[in-house]
């Protein structure tokens, strides 16, 4: 019917073993999403749902208990460099300067490149998070936020198909939040990087997001809804408030947070979103909506 | 006010290096001895007189040691006399010749033991045993196995600098941050980048640590070692003084000892110093 999504999650379960004597703990179980070529998904939920480890699998760095997941109708076994990722906590290389660092990066990923075409890579990207001026220093001179920018250089410098970003802005102060958000949002319309990105920031996901994945809280945790952002791009931080949909839409993604799955959004809003079209009844609470 | 504080510091190291010389100088200045009624001339012969010199030597004496060995160091007059710098260059090269030896072995069996959590529980105890054993309790067994003295203090010192350094390279490798080994693999790094490009640099710092460690304690070996074997090195140079009953070269050979172990600290400090990073 349709030609297959670029990324196919199907019944992924992750069980840890419990501490002796007792049940393992299932953290999470039956999860099922598409991720679309160029679409910027946010998954939020409560600490303990397994964000992390639901990222880490799909960067090949976790294996999930049960379940699969489809890129471009292959299976995921392992980490590649055709995802890149994006740590909580920078993990820059503390010895390497910026440039080092990037370059690291850019050689594991085109092996064949000479020292002049490497370093041009590097440049392009460190320059495209802005931060040229400090290519030659080490991770210990730079502010938080000029770290993640690096991390965020590096992880787009191999030029990924998708790139994995797990609370990037998390140990961050509100006010270079705000701008490393704007400068991410501006480069990923630019590229139309398609992008898979773990919050708890309701605001942060309104921003970036086309669609936003909700979790339920742990044990047993599940994506009970798939919002699509009502909001019409290009959306900014400054104007993102005056769109009628704004309010409607947190308070819903609020709403959800605070007290748990409700009436999905797409059955509340009358306009500018994706009508519901699978509203088939599965087990538990969970209802998806697909486009 | 750091200038000035280092400029008063080493005002008082030198007031207290004052002060130990003149206390020093004072406690061994000639004492009268009482002949009572010894005729004079008799007292001469018998080799006897009013001013007796002390046994232990003056300041003066051992500025005299240091300035004849370190005005030719280098002379050769047949195999018990030898110039100092000959014998330092015994010790020191047993020293690298060991440490270099224990570091081939020690650095890899360390990323070994950091690296798979089974080798580490599986050579502990040996470790554990080997490493309190003291390097000349080996010394019997190198002679007779080995049956060369300066080939056995060189297994000495391998035997003593290869535990610090085996330990501390397993423990900064085990140590590597997750993240670090994270990017590694999302980037597809191979086994043999990975340890070079992200696991050696980030255990560099603690690996120079143990090998400073290793090389503090070879140094302190190297001497008890040549003592034991003799032929050549300070150890056996200070051995030697003593059965000479020249306690002035005894002196001067052990401040040589502290000098040069303070040096080869120094090196390894360095060195450390250019591996280590700042973590953020």
């Amino acid at each position: 019917m349709t030609t297959p999504s670029f990324i196919q999650v199907d019944g992924l379960e992750k069980t840890f073993p419990g501490p002796a004597g007792q049940e393992p703990v299932t953290v999470f179980q039956n999860l099922d999403f598409e991720i679309e070529k160029g679409e910027f998904v946010c998954l939020i939920g409560h600490s303990g749902c397994g964000k992390s480890t639901i990222l880490n699998i799909l960067a090949g760095l976790d294996a999930a208990s049960d379940g699969y997941v489809f890129m471009e109708n292959k299976e995921l076994t392992g980490p590649g460099l055709d995802r890149g990722v994006v740590f909580q906590g920078h993990a820059l290389m503390p010895w390497l300067t910026v440039r080092e660092n990037v370059a690291f990066a850019v050689k594991s990923r085109f092996k064949r490149h000479s020292k002049d075409e490497v370093n041009a890579q590097v440049e392009k990207y460190v320059d495209m998070v802005g931060l040229t001026p400090a290519i030659d220093k080490k991770p210990h001179q730079l502010s938080g936020g000029m770290r993640q920018r690096v991390g965020i250089a590096r992880a787009f410098a191999i030029e990924p198909k998708m790139l994995l970003m797990d609370e990037p802005f998390g140990a961050l102060d509100a006010l270079t939040r705000g701008v490393i958000q704007d400068e991410l949002l501006a480069i990923c319309q630019a590229t139309s990087q398609t992008v898979f990105m773990i919050t708890h920031d309701v605001d942060e996901a309104i921003l970036l997001a086309d669609k936003i994945l909700l979790m339920t809280t742990g044990p047993f945790a599940e994506v009970a809804e798939v919002a699509y952002n009502p909001l019409h791009k290009p959306r900014s931080r400054q104007e993102m408030h005056h769109d009628g949909h704004y309010y409607p839409f947190r308070n819903h993604l609020m709403d959800f947070l605070v007290n748990g799955p409700g009436t999905p959004y797409s059955d509340k809003a009358t306009d500018g979103t994706p009508p519901a079209l699978d509203k088939a009844p599965r087990t538990g609470p969970r209802r998806v909506v697909s486009a | 006010m750091s200038q000035s504080l280092s400029l008063r510091a080493g005002l008082v190291s030198i007031l207290i290096l004052l002060a130990f010389i003149g206390a020093w100088w004072g406690a061994t200045l000639p004492t009268q001895v009482d002949l009572g009624d010894m005729d004079p001339e008799y007292a001469a012969m018998m080799g006897l007189d009013t001013t007796q010199e002390s046994d232990i030597p003056t300041p003066g004496h051992i500025g005299s040691a240091i300035w004849t060995h370190l005005s030719d160091p280098f002379y050769v007059k047949g195999s018990n006399d030898m110039g100092i710098g000959i014998q330092l260059a015994h010790s020191l090269w047993r020293v690298l010749a060991g440490f270099a030896l224990a570091a081939m072995v020690a650095v890899p069996l360390g990323f070994l033991i950091g690296m798979s959590p089974l080798m580490h529980k599986a050579l502990d105890p040996y470790i554990q045993i080997l490493k309190p054993i003291s390097p000349l309790a080996w010394m019997p067994l190198a002679l007779y196995i080995i049956q060369d003295a300066s080939i056995s203090s060189i297994f000495v010192i391998f035997i003593c600098s290869i535990w610090p350094m085996m330990v501390n390279t397993a423990y900064g490798v085990s140590s590597v941050r997750d993240d670090w080994l994270a990017v590694a693999k999302t980037l597809e790094v191979g086994p043999i980048k990975k340890a070079f490009k992200v696991i050696l640099p980030a255990a560099a710092p603690t690996i120079l640590t143990g090998m400073r460690i290793s090389m503090g304690i070879a140094w302190l070996v190297i001497v008890a070692a040549e003592m034991l074997v003799g032929g050549t090195g300070i150890g056996y140079f200070i051995w030697n003084e003593w059965n000479n009953l020249d306690l002035a070269n005894v002196i001067f050979a052990i401040l040589l000892i502290g000098v040069v172990g303070m040096i080869l600290d120094m090196i390894f400090g360095l060195l450390g110093k250019v591996v280590s990073y700042k973590e953020v």
